[in-house]
C-alpha cells in the first residue's frame, strides 16, 4: 500500500536554516546538510528546502546549498521560494533537486507550468497554493500570502493538474505557525478535486494533527518545519503514532 | 564504465550521483557509437513513452549489440517500461521488446480498486523470487514511484507493488533487469540496487 509520505521543510536563507532549529548541537549551526542528515537518519520521506534569501547572490547560494544536500541523500528533494523563471528552475534542477515548487510565479503565468512539465517531467513540478477560508470557499493568494489572487483552491488546483503539475502543496494560511492543527476541511476539498498527490501544509502541532490529516482531510503526504526541530517529536515517533493508528507508513 | 542514455527523458543528475555514491563510474555516450566500451548500460528516464522514440534507430542497435555480447541493461521508470514490447500510452511508438508484455495504465484495467494516478510516493515491494538484481532486498522494502503506467506480472518478475492492482515493480530476464521505482531516490535499498547492477556488469 502506498505510504502517506512525511515531509520536512527547511527554511533556509543565504544558505543557513532560519526557523527555530533545536536539534541538539545543531543550535549555532543551523547547516542545510546537517540538518537533511539528520532527518534522513530519523527516517524522514522527502526534503523540502524553501529560499527565503532576497540577495543578488541568490541563485549561486541556493544552487551551493542543493548540491551540499543532494550530494549524500538519495531522498526525493524539493526546492521553492523564489523560483520565477525556466531558468530558475534549470538551476535548481541542475544543481540536484528533484521538483521544483512554483507559487507566486505560476499564478502570474500558469504556462510556466506546462513549460516546466514539458522540459522535466510532471513529477519535477510542484504547484504550491497558499490559500485562507474566505465563507464556504478557500481564497488563493500570492507572494507569500501577501496579495489576493482572485481564484478559489480547488479551481485553481485542478487547472494546476490539466497544466501539468504533478503534485499540490497546499498552504493554509489561517493555520501556519499556531500549531493548531492542519485545516482539513482545505485539504479535503483540494484534495477530491485533483488526481495528484496533495501535501498538506501549516498548523502541524501534534501528531494526532497528522493522524486528523490523513484520515479526515485525505492528504498523500504531510509537511512541517518547527515541529520537527525538536527532539520530542521526531519523524519516527511520529510514524510509530501513524502506525499504530492504522496509517500506512515507511518505517 | 556504465553508460547512461540521455535520449531528453528527465534529469541525469540524480543518476548519476548514485553511481558516483557507491563508486561506480559513469558516462553519458554523445552518439550510438560511443556506447561500444561500456561495462553495462543504463536507460534511465520519466515522463512519456513517446519520449523512447528518440531511441529508435541506431541507439537501439548499439543497446541490442551490447546485451547481444552480455552485457548487463538497467531500465529505470519510464526506461523499464521501455524494455517490454510497448505501452498503452504511446500505440504506436515500439518498445525495446526484449520482455514479454506491454505497459498500461493503473486503474484502468478490470478489477482494479479506484487509486490515485499518478502512483506517487514510498511503496512496499514484494518479492516473488530471487535474482542478481534484487540482492540484498527483502519483502517490505520500500521505495519511491513516481508514474502513471506500470508494466504486467509475467514470468521476468522478480518483486511486484500493488497500487490498486499488482505491477511489476523489479524485472529481470538474463542480463536485462528494469525497475519501476527510483532506486536514485529510494534511499539505502535503491543504493542497494545499483550496487547489484553494478556487480553485474564486473
Amino acid at each position: 500500500m502506498l505510504s502517506k509520505r512525511i515531509i520536512a521543510c527547511l527554511d533556509v536563507r543565504d544558505g543557513q536554516v532560519v526557523k527555530g532549529v533545536n536539534f541538539e548541537g545543531l543550535r549555532a549551526a543551523g547547516d542545510p546538510a546537517e540538518l537533511a542528515r539528520r532527518y534522513n537518519a530519523e527516517g524522514i520521506d522527502e526534503l523540502v528546502i524553501l529560499d527565503i534569501t532576497a540577495t543578488l547572490e541568490r541563485r549561486r547560494a541556493l544552487a551551493d546549498t542543493i548540491g551540499r544536500v543532494a550530494r549524500e541523500l538519495f531522498i526525493p528533494l524539493a526546492v521553492g521560494g523564489g523560483i520565477r523563471t525556466e531558468a530558475d528552475a534549470a538551476a535548481a534542477i541542475e544543481a540536484g533537486a528533484d521538483k521544483v515548487s512554483l507559487n507566486t510565479a505560476a499564478l502570474a503565468d500558469p504556462a510556466l507550468i506546462t513549460t516546466l512539465a514539458s522540459r522535466y517531467g510532471s513529477q519535477a513540478v510542484v504547484v504550491a497554493i497558499d490559500a485562507k477560508q474566505a465563507g464556504d470557499r478557500f481564497a488563493v493568494y500570492a507572494r507569500s500570502g501577501q496579495t489576493p489572487a482572485d481564484r478559489d483552491a480547488t479551481g485553481w488546483a485542478r487547472e494546476a493538474e490539466d497544466r501539468g503539475a504533478g503534485e499540490i502543496l497546499l498552504t493554509s494560511i489561517d493555520r501556519d505557525g499556531t500549531k493548531a492543527g492542519f485545516d482539513c476541511a482545505l485539504t479535503a476539498a483540494v484534495s477530491s478535486a485533483v488526481s495528484i498527490p496533495v501535501i498538506a501544509s501549516g498548523g502541524a502541532g501534534t501528531l494526532d494533527h497528522f493522524v486528523e490529516v490523513f484520515t479526515r482531510g485525505r492528504a498523500d503526504a504531510a509537511l512541517a518545519a518547527s515541529i520537527f526541530h525538536y527532539a520530542e517529536t521526531g519523524v519516527r515517533a511520529l510514524k510509530q503514532h501513524l502506525r499504530e493508528r492504522g496509517i500506512a507508513v515507511r518505517l | 564504465m556504465i553508460a547512461l542514455i540521455d535520449y531528453g527523458a528527465g534529469n541525469l543528475t540524480s543518476v548519476r550521483k548514485a553511481f558516483a555514491a557507491i563508486g561506480a563510474s559513469v558516462f553519458v555516450p554523445a552518439s550510438p557509437a560511443d556506447v561500444e566500451p561500456a561495462a553495462g548500460i543504463v536507460v534511465p528516464g520519466v515522463g512519456h513513452f513517446a519520449a523512447t522514440r528518440a531511441l529508435v534507430g541506431e541507439w537501439v542497435e548499439a543497446i541490442l549489440a551490447r546485451v547481444g555480447e552480455g552485457r548487463p541493461l538497467l531500465g529505470i521508470c519510464l526506461g523499464m517500461q521501455w524494455l517490454f514490447e510497448g505501452s498503452d500510452e504511446a500505440p504506436d511508438c515500439p518498445g525495446l521488446g526484449v520482455l514479454a508484455g506491454r505497459c498500461f495504465r493503473l486503474g484502468r484495467q478490470e478489477g482494479a480498486t479506484p487509486v490515485k494516478v499518478p502512483h506517487v510516493g514510498w511503496n512496499a515491494i514484494e518479492m516473488r523470487r530471487e535474482s542478481s538484481m534484487a540482492d540484498g532486498l527483502r519483502t517490505g522494502a520500500q521505495m519511491y514511484f513516481t508514474h502513471s503506467f506500470a508494466a504486467p506480472v509475467t514470468s521476468d518478475t522478480v518483486a511486484v507493488t500493488e497500487h490498486g492492482e499488482s505491477f511489476a515493480a523489479v524485472v529481470q530476464h538474463g542480463q536485462v533487469a528494469g525497475v519501476q521505482f527510483h532506486p536514485e531516490k529510494s534511499g539505502e535499498a535503491g543504493l542497494q540496487i545499483l550496487r547489484n547492477f553494478v556487480e553485474l556488469a564486473k
